[in-house]
């Protein structure tokens, strides 16, 4: 292994090509299912943000914000918070705010019911999980700015 | 009695964490008062809450280790010792007195009152179609609460990347 590379040791760069895949996978079910199953849009997009956590303590901060820069994660979050407001808005279809405007809801136990809650917590996954991820490339860019000067 | 267990535990992680003089030794004491609090939730039966609050603790432990390693600030304790330890003595016993007459009107813990709490447990499932009720609670019942918090932390982030932006930033030289 050359010097120069960024990043970790090889066994946490090899442990980290099993597993980052994995926990992007069950953040992104915690998300799906937070209408069925205990989590829900907050835990899953911090689970989210923790993979490419991950990969940027393993493999060096250029890795991982070639995968999401700053500025798109930014814009990502902004997306999230905006489709929330939207879904809010759209409940004046039916009368108010945050109304559950789909008139079948669905059965119980099955992945599409519930109406507007699973399209809240993807929403609110987005935003969380890309502002987390923001704030922690800023410290790091921060960080190693600092360094160079 | 596990709960007992998990909130002395938490007490003596907190205050491990004040008095340690190592930054980093500290952060991980915190860090473990974070780790019981999750447990805590566990053992109330709160299985949402355990989830955030699990993750949530581990990502500000990698935050605030990378934030502390190689930092050790020097840990000052002279000054006037006596006077902080009266006064923080003396802010204990106020709060306690008043403590004792307000937690004495609290409802018995695990005994709620179910006013509000009984519509959502009997007629959430049938109003809404999610079968965690907590999602149902903060997402449908609760809506305006949700985007309250989210707006918050969309408001900390938008802060915390103004601060510490690397354009527009100028350089210390030129000033």
């Amino acid at each position: 292994m050359k010097e120069s590379e960024p990043g970790m040791t090889l066994i946490v760069k090899t442990i980290t090509r099993l597993t980052v895949g994995l926990i992007l996978l069950f953040g992104i079910y915690i998300v799906l299912h937070g209408h069925l199953t205990p989590g829900g849009g907050f835990a899953g997009g911090v689970i989210i943000a923790l993979s490419f956590v991950h990969l940027m303590l393993a493999f060096g901060r250029e890795l991982a914000l070639k995968k999401i820069s700053q500025a798109r994660a930014s814009i990502i979050e902004s997306l999230g918070a905006l489709m929330f407001l939207f879904i809010a808005v759209l409940g004046f279809s039916g009368g108010y705010f945050f109304f559950n405007f789909f008139v079948n809801k669905g059965r119980p136990f099955h992945l599409f019911s519930a109406g507007i809650i699973p399209l809240c917590n993807i929403a609110i996954s987005l935003k969380v999980g890309a502002g987390l991820f923001a704030i922690f490339a800023a410290l790091i860019l921060f960080r190693s700015n600092g360094k160079e000067e | 009695m596990e709960l007992n267990i998990l909130l002395l535990f938490m007490i003596f992680s907190a205050i491990v964490a004040v008095q340690l003089e190592d930054l980093l030794s500290s952060v991980i004491a915190v860090g473990a008062v974070g780790l019981g609090l999750s447990l805590a939730f566990l053992v109330l039966k709160a299985p949402d809450l355990a989830i955030t609050q699990l993750v949530v603790e581990i990502l500000c432990l990698i935050i605030l280790i990378r934030a502390t390693i190689k930092k050790d600030l020097p840990f000052s304790t002279s000054g006037r010792w006596v006077f902080n330890t009266m006064s923080t003595l003396a802010f204990i016993a106020v709060f306690l007195f008043f403590a004792y007459f307000a937690l004495r009107e609290l409802p018995r813990f695990g005994a709620p009152i179910m006013r509000v709490a009984q519509e959502y447990v009997t007629n959430g499932l049938k109003k809404t179609g999610a079968t965690n009720l907590v999602a149902a609670i903060i997402l449908d019942y609760r809506g305006y609460d949700t985007l309250g918090e989210a707006t918050i932390l969309f408001t900390a982030v938008i802060g915390v990347l103004a601060v510490i932006r690397k354009i527009g930033r100028i350089k210390n030289e030129r000033v």
